[in-house]
């Protein structure tokens, strides 16, 4: 028995050992749509630095990301959220060991018209605006308009952190607005006084006012030292310590000189 | 002799190859309308495993995210049924009218100068006039009747009567104007005026013609994605008046299709969305081929 799972074992590191051989100077990266924005600009510079890697990025979702690290179809896998208990034993069972590198930070702040004189908002009333129990501004301290809510559409990154987040697993009510990107909030915000939104920190412009959640300003600052609650890591995962061209892609996305300014570009937090 | 006969074959050869091509050309076309609704239906079934054909027809919350999800698309089949009817009750006079002023009271310079107008309004990209709905049409229509969201059923009808004006009106124009010379002279030379020769004999003559045009501009807005996208306002709720906002089944495809996991239940019911779409928009085309057989005009006599 013991030595029927040795074999085993042998045989997985041998089949992992030959991929990697298959795949030298290829670099395959899979995973969430959230963090596929940060892969594709972080590996359009990495090529033009490095000629000889060829680097292709595919989305997925997160799950599929890190289904395909523990089947060894990709080198890493970009995921919006931690890898789950289930994937951990599952990885393990299969002879890979994944190791997270949170590579930016999502920051998602509330959106208002800037004619709104309501600055603060607190998890509970956001809560409750969204589940359609507070429709009006004021019952917020706000002038007296009805709340118009805008979300973003179920399968969204975004609306996924809101979701869990804000909403706490409760569900956004049938009467909420659909927009289908950030900047499709953002445009819809600025053209009515009674919106509400939400929207990716890097998104934000003069046309629209941006809310504190719980009295803290969602910002870079806030988002790194953890007081700002509506925020998340993003990650890349590695089968094992990164060997060879995925150490150095890995590396050179955590370079703040280097990657981390393309998370900037890709309107993420950036770690530094 | 033998040289003409093999002329001949030559001939007839190439008489074969001929058609030949353009058969194969036809069933090009009809090949990949075939491989479409096939692949349509293979990635849209597989969620009647998960749901019943009713629950997913007359559910009434659509939360295809959530844990368990909820797949009800109710709402957004009223939506889209709500969107068209209401555009077909505002392009349907527009378009027809102007048809029958063009062909029939419009000088021929004044014809020659709004026809190419009119039908420049089909050429207009979606994208655009759904911009135009989202930035001026929808503070406007906020101010003006002071209601909360701009985005709404009315605003997205309003640009989807836009869209179907033009097809309505071309091809309702075509009918008129294929309406026999003779019975229109009848009509006069027996001391009718124009309004009843129009409201009595012209309008039933080409009534099969206008009735093609009609459902055929409410296909196109029952199928359009990008205007009720930009600005129906996209809750999945059933509207109780004109100002609220709604969700039709295309604004919802377009919104989740790219980045619901492939093969999950959230992409076969987007899929089984785009299903019963697809047989909206089938049975407008039936119906109108229907029509148009039923009250073919065959000539002066038929009427």
């Amino acid at each position: 028995m013991k030595l029927k799972r040795i074999a085993i074992l042998a045989l997985a590191l041998v089949f992992s050992f030959t991929s990697t051989m298959v795949l030298a100077g290829n670099l395959v990266i899979k995973g969430s749509t959230t963090v596929l924005p940060i892969a594709q600009k972080v590996a359009e510079a990495y090529m033009k630095q490095n000629p000889d890697v060829k680097i292709s990025i595919s989305g997925g979702g997160s799950g599929n990301g890190i289904k395909a690290l523990i089947d060894g179809s990709t080198d890493i896998a970009d995921s919006s959220r931690f890898i789950k208990p289930k994937e951990v034993s599952l990885a393990v069972e299969k002879g890979a060991y994944p190791v997270p590198f949170a590579v930016a930070y999502d920051c998602i702040v509330p959106v208002v018209h800037p004619s709104n004189s309501v600055i603060n908002l607190t998890l509970d009333q956001l809560k409750a605006i969204y589940e359609g129990e507070i429709k009006n501004w004021k019952e917020l301290g706000g002038p007296d308009r009805p709340i118009v809510v805008i979300s973003r559409d179920t399968s969204s990154g975004t609306y996924e952190v809101w979701h869990k987040k804000v909403m706490k697993k409760d569900r956004v009510f049938p009467g909420a607005l659909l927009q289908a990107s950030n900047g499709a909030i953002a445009q819809a915000v600025s053209k009515n006084k009674n919106a509400i939104g939400y929207i990716s920190l890097g998104y934000l412009d003069e046309s629209i006012k941006a809310l504190m959640v719980d009295k803290i300003v969602g910002s870079e600052e806030t988002t790194l030292n953890g007081t700002y609650p509506v925020s998340r890591p993003l990650y890349m995962f590695t089968s094992g310590w990164p060997k060879g061209d995925t150490l150095n892609f890995i590396n050179f996305v955590l370079n703040p000189e280097k990657g981390q300014k393309y998370v900037r570009d890709a309107r993420y937090v950036p770690l530094y | 002799m033998r040289k003409n006969s093999q002329t001949g074959e030559g001939r007839q050869r190439k008489e074969r190859i001929i058609r030949f091509f353009f058969f194969s050309v036809a069933l090009t076309s009809i090949t990949i309308l075939t491989l479409i609704v096939v692949f349509l239906f293979w990635e849209g079934l597989p969620i009647f495993c998960k749901v019943s054909v009713y629950d997913f027809l007359f559910g009434r919350y659509w939360y295809p995210t959530d844990d368990p999800p909820d797949f009800g698309i109710f709402p957004l089949i009223v939506a889209s049924l709500t969107v068209t009817a209401m555009s077909a009750v505002i392009s349907i006079p527009l378009g027809v009218m102007t048809a029958l002023y063009l062909t029939e009271s419009a000088s021929a310079r004044l014809r020659e100068w709004v026809k190419p107008i009119v039908e420049l309004l089909a050429a207009l990209p979606s994208v655009v006039i759904g911009f135009f709905g989202m930035v001026i049409v929808a503070p406007f229509l906020q101010e003006i009747f002071n209601i909360p969201t701009g985005l709404n059923l009315f605003n997205a009808s309003l640009m989807l009567a836009f869209m179907s004006v033009p097809t309505i009106c071309s091809i309702s124009e075509d009918a008129i104007y294929s309406v026999p010379l003779e019975l229109k002279e009848a009509s006069l030379a027996l001391g009718a005026t124009q309004w009843e020769t129009i409201a009595r004999v012209i309008l039933p003559a080409s009534l099969s013609g206008i009735s093609t045009a009609i459902i055929l501009g409410m296909s196109r807005a029952i199928g359009e994605t990008m205007v009720v996208l930009m600005i129906a306002g996209g809750a999945a709720q059933l509207p109780s008046s004109i100002f609220d906002p709604v969700r039709p089944m295309p604004a919802s495809i377009a919104a989740e299709m790219a980045e619901a996991p492939f093969r999950s239940d959230h992409y076969y019911a987007l899929f089984a969305t785009g299903v019963v779409l697809f047989a909206f928009t089938l049975l407008f085309n039936l119906v109108s081929e229907h029509i148009s057989n039923k009250y073919r005009q065959v000539g002066a006599a038929t009427l």
